[in-house]
């Protein structure tokens, strides 16, 4: 076992045994894991740009900012449990010209700080970035106080917030570069920081264009966040039965690549969404939202129904909720009627 | 003190500063008929606190709004906005004018003020108990960008209820964030009544200095007092955050408003308008209310 792979088996939050595991990883190295990339993009782009600054509220050890914090020490902050005023503060330094980079669990911020992201960061059109991990219920047991089920919902009613949803590692780098000089403030949703690879390199993204990761005909899953991964399993199972899925990746929620959407619609002729989230206000939400002004076409919402999720690992609440790869699978197969 | 060059340029006496307050006051009135709502005794209880630090304190240059060395000044208690507009219209940050549309259909001005349409305003604010972090963020930013500025922020003592005002000053003491100077307002009220009633801020300085912060209390409508408390804010090193605790009056300057509850937000009309423009244009009586009153 290599360094490399013995730090990603300690830590706190992203040291976890199989048991407590998301999605399977197993062999992934760790340099391709959105925990161990991020503190080492962060300080990469810090290296080439003065305004770049890290915070985060006692979760440095959880969200791996610890590697930019050895490298910049200068420009990193821990505000200690604090959230709302970590937020806050990032607003007032982006003020003064700074891109702060402010991470915590989605739960503590998008939803516990959703007025300092509003009103602070977003009403005054500052650059102040959002990092909000372990969205959804990839924390599992931990429970409800620590899911974020809510926070696509919650930041996409904002009037002038971007909202992007990372995919693995490689896209996490590209979402982090591609903000340094986006205009306005962004909520950035991260997974567990253990999400299985999806692109093999650091794939060139636009914030509002969909990313197409398959073709087909006969369905289009439009997915973002980890979810993607689960997509284009269920496209692969699919596949063997003889239906051609188009995958999706909707990373950015907000601005909303419209144009994708209607091309689903009328070139394969259904749709369905797949989130870890609430399927109330979510990405499907969002999708629905444009479907309803085109031609009618067979849709589903997947994701979290509207209920607190049960206690359980996450691997076994994807399962139960039918969220991995068999349960897309199942899904789509019900929405086409060939259940 | 009679004379003071501030570090805009201007040199200032107290008459001019007192001049100044009322010229604060008057705004507000006519300001709140236009809009036909204001928030008239908390500006009021500012109106020496503002007159100081803009015509006799702030590092500012009108001419570059944006300019990275200047002072910031956050009005934390946002809903005094009302007193800080004409402040800016005076200084040449914006023609004077746009005011008489103060509020209308899209307008700058707003109740709470906005800096994406206001050059001047450091920071947009209104809801409590943000501007302190928001003052902690300038201030540091200060250190990577080796900068001097000080950032002073307002906030009101009925705002020091907010929590988020705890996890900032928590912060600057942990940080020794020295160039952070707030200034709190304490003009004793809140909306439904006498802060000591409604929840309990004081000791205020007390508490402030156990989170690391030095603090002055000083009589907010003293204006030699205000001047002195900001001369004795530390030039070198000290690592601590600054406090200073003005002892105010909601409302003062008018007397019928002094530690008055009914006008929080008020609208004065017809005679009642007029007798309150002489009033103030007469200069400041002794004060009318030494206790709250409904």
């Amino acid at each position: 076992m290599s360094n490399e792979e013995g730090a990603a088996l300690s830590g706190l939050f992203t040291g976890v045994s199989d048991l407590q595991e998301s999605r399977s990883v197993k062999g992934t190295p760790a340099s391709r894991l959105p925990a161990f990339v991020l503190g080492e993009e962060l300080g990469d782009m810090a290296d080439r740009d003065p305004r770049v600054i890290v915070m985060t509220a006692d979760l440095a050890s959880a969200n791996r900012t610890t590697e930019f914090r050895d490298r910049h020490p200068d420009r990193f902050f821990d505000f200690g449990i604090a959230e709302k005023n970590m937020i806050t503060t990032a607003a007032g330094m982006a003020s003064a010209g700074h891109v702060p980079y402010a991470a915590t669990f989605a739960a503590f911020c998008a939803i516990l700080c959703a007025e300092q992201i509003r009103t602070d960061c977003a009403y005054t059109d500052l650059p102040v970035r959002v990092l909000g991990h372990h969205s959804g219920m990839s924390m599992g047991f931990y429970g409800t106080s620590h899911h974020a089920l809510e926070d696509i919902a919650m930041m996409r009613t904002i009037a002038g917030l971007t909202v992007v949803c990372t995919t693995d590692a490689n896209h996490l780098r590209a979402v982090l570069r591609a903000s340094l000089d986006h205009h306005g403030a962004m909520y950035i949703r991260m997974g567990r920081g253990r999400d299985p690879e999806v692109y093999a390199q650091v794939p060139e993204i636009t914030f509002g264009k969909a990313i197409r990761l398959r073709e087909g005909s006969d369905l289009t899953i439009i997915a973002t966040g980890a979810e993607v991964h689960a997509a284009l399993e269920a496209a692969g199972a699919l596949a063997e039965k003889g239906i051609e899925t188009r995958v999706v990746d909707m990373h950015t929620i907000k601005p909303l690549d419209e144009a994708e959407i209607r091309a689903a619609a009328a070139e394969t002729g259904a749709v369905m969404t797949l989130e870890e989230h609430n399927i109330i206000g979510g990405l499907g939400s969002a999708v629905a939202e444009v479907l309803v002004e085109c031609e009618r076409v067979p849709f589903r919402r997947h994701g979290m129904p509207d209920e607190f999720a049960l206690i359980g690992p996450p691997a076994g609440l994807y399962a139960h909720y039918r969220l991995d790869a068999p349960g897309v699978t199942a899904v789509a197969l019900e929405l086409l009627g060939r259940a | 003190m009679a004379e003071r060059t501030a570090a805009h340029g201007r040199n200032v006496s107290k008459e001019f500063l007192e001049e100044r307050a009322k010229f604060v006051r008057l705004e507000t009135v006519r300001l709140t008929k236009i809009a036909g709502a204001g928030h008239y005794s908390s500006t009021f209880s500012a109106a020496e606190l503002l007159a100081c630090l803009y015509y006799g304190q702030l590092r500012i240059n009108p001419a570059e709004p944006d300019w990275p060395d200047r002072d910031r000044f956050v009005l934390s208690k946002g809903h005094i906005a009302i007193g800080l507009y004409p402040i800016l219209a005076d200084l040449g940050y914006f023609d004077p004018k746009l005011l008489d549309d103060y509020t209308r259909l899209g307008s700058p001005f707003g109740d709470h003020p906005d800096m994406k349409k206001i050059p001047g305003c450091d920071f947009s604010s209104g809801s409590l108990g943000h501007g302190l972090s928001v003052c902690l963020g300038i201030a540091l930013a200060a250190r990577p960008q080796k900068r001097d500025y000080r950032v002073y922020c307002m906030l009101g003592d009925g705002e020091l209820n907010e929590g988020q005002v705890w996890e900032a000053a928590m912060a600057a003491g942990h940080f020794g964030v020295q160039n952070l100077v707030a200034i709190v307002d304490a003009n004793r009220l809140q909306i439904d009544g006498a802060t000591s009633d409604i929840m309990g801020v004081e000791p205020i300085d007390e508490r402030f200095a156990a989170f690391g912060w030095d603090v002055q209390r000083i009589d907010g409508h003293d204006i030699d007092a205000v001047l002195a408390a900001f001369d004795a804010l530390p030039s070198g090193t000290t690592g601590r955050p600054q406090l200073i605790v003005a002892d105010t009056i909601k409302g003062r300057g008018v007397q019928m408003m002094e530690l008055s509850l009914n006008w929080h937000v008020g609208n004065l009309v017809g005679r009642d308008y007029d007798a309150v423009i002489e009033e103030l244009k007469a200069g400041l009586k002794p004060v009318a209310a030494t206790e709250v009153r409904p």
